[in-house]
């Protein structure tokens, strides 16, 4: 008896799940037009910010401050996974917590692949305006190479003080310019601070380039932060 | 059946073929990489349906940054059984 309750559950909240998507599928007809903010965004974008990239201008510029919100999220997840892991950070002088040593072909072939990662990474958030990507992907890239340091050789660390730094300068220089935006153009993280340039250009699109790169370092660094505290922590003995 | 449709249903099968076996599989590498084949497989479909942004953020956080992640984890689990 308890057996079979135990089985039915889960299949009663999947038949409520499976009907729920069902019902949203089944009543779903694709627009026609776009919706009014969507058809502004479209026609509006170009001549408002000269970005090239729709996507960019509404995350960076129209919807600037939902962005600061998430970068801010991401923050304080990084700051309570290292506050979590103090507890259990390994002593000055001791190796953490390290792995089995890692292969040959790993090692060489890290030492190959993170600085094209790296300037990959640096290529997608600066391209941020003017083709697909942006801050949080390219973040996400170099992230990802910096891991791939620490699988290869546990011993090199990175130094916490530096993530921090360009964390915290990341931050704060973000913050600073969307004041800027509110003192000598149109509001908080308007990117008309800088001149809009030649449309198409790396650098055009006003202060979105140079936002799109803080961004991105800033993600880039919290991530970063997050697997090297993970990786500093101690073994339980 | 436009092309389209036909992409999709053919992404839809596949990646809940790689959840099933993530979720049937007795071996966690096998486990975490097909895990990381749902994100992958969301990606393509996110870029079919003209979304390069989320396509990209889906595949360097879902099936990139997430997958090392695990591997990242279950390096330190496997160094603490050796002990």
């Amino acid at each position: 008896m308890n057996f079979t309750t135990r089985k039915a559950i889960p299949l009663v909240l999947l038949l409520l799940l499976g009907s729920v998507f069902y019902a949203l599928f089944a009543g779903y007809t694709p627009d026609e037009t776009l919706n009014r903010s969507a058809s502004y965004y479209a026609s509006q974008t170009v001549q408002d910010t000269g970005a090239q990239n729709v996507v960019t201008a509404i995350i960076v510029t129209y919807r600037g401050l939902d962005t600061l919100g998430e970068v801010t999220v991401l923050f304080l997840t990084a700051a309570i996974v290292g506050l979590v892991l103090a507890h259990s950070k390994a002593p000055k002088g001791r190796s953490g917590s390290g792995f089995l040593p890692s292969g040959e072909l790993l090692t060489t072939g890290t030492r190959m692949l993170v600085p094209v990662i790296l300037l990959f990474g640096a290529y997608v958030f600066l391209n941020g305006h003017l083709t697909p990507g942006g801050g949080f992907q390219g973040g996400a890239i170099v992230a990802s190479a910096m891991l791939l340091m620490l699988l290869s050789d546990s011993a090199e660390r990175f130094s916490h003080r530096l993530i921090s730094r360009i964390e915290s300068s990341a931050g704060l220089t973000y913050v600073i310019l969307g004041l800027l935006g509110m003192l000598f153009a149109g509001g908080f993280l308007d990117n008309r601070i800088l001149p809009l340039g030649s449309f198409g250009s790396i650098l055009s699109a006003g202060a979105i380039p140079l936002i799109y790169a803080l961004i991105g370092l800033k993600v880039g660094a919290e991530f970063s932060s997050i697997l090297t505290s993970l990786e500093a922590t101690e073994d339980s003995q | 059946m436009t092309l389209l449709t036909f992409m999709a249903a053919l992404l839809a099968v596949a990646s809940l073929g790689a959840a099933v076996i993530a979720l049937v599989t007795r071996s966690t590498v096998v486990a975490v990489l097909s895990a990381g084949l749902v994100s992958l497989f969301a990606s393509v479909m996110f870029l079919l349906l003209a979304a390069p942004d989320v396509a990209m953020t889906e595949a360097a956080i879902g099936s990139g940054l997430t997958t090392f992640l695990f591997f990242f984890v279950l390096g330190r689990i496997r160094r603490e059984g050796t002990k």
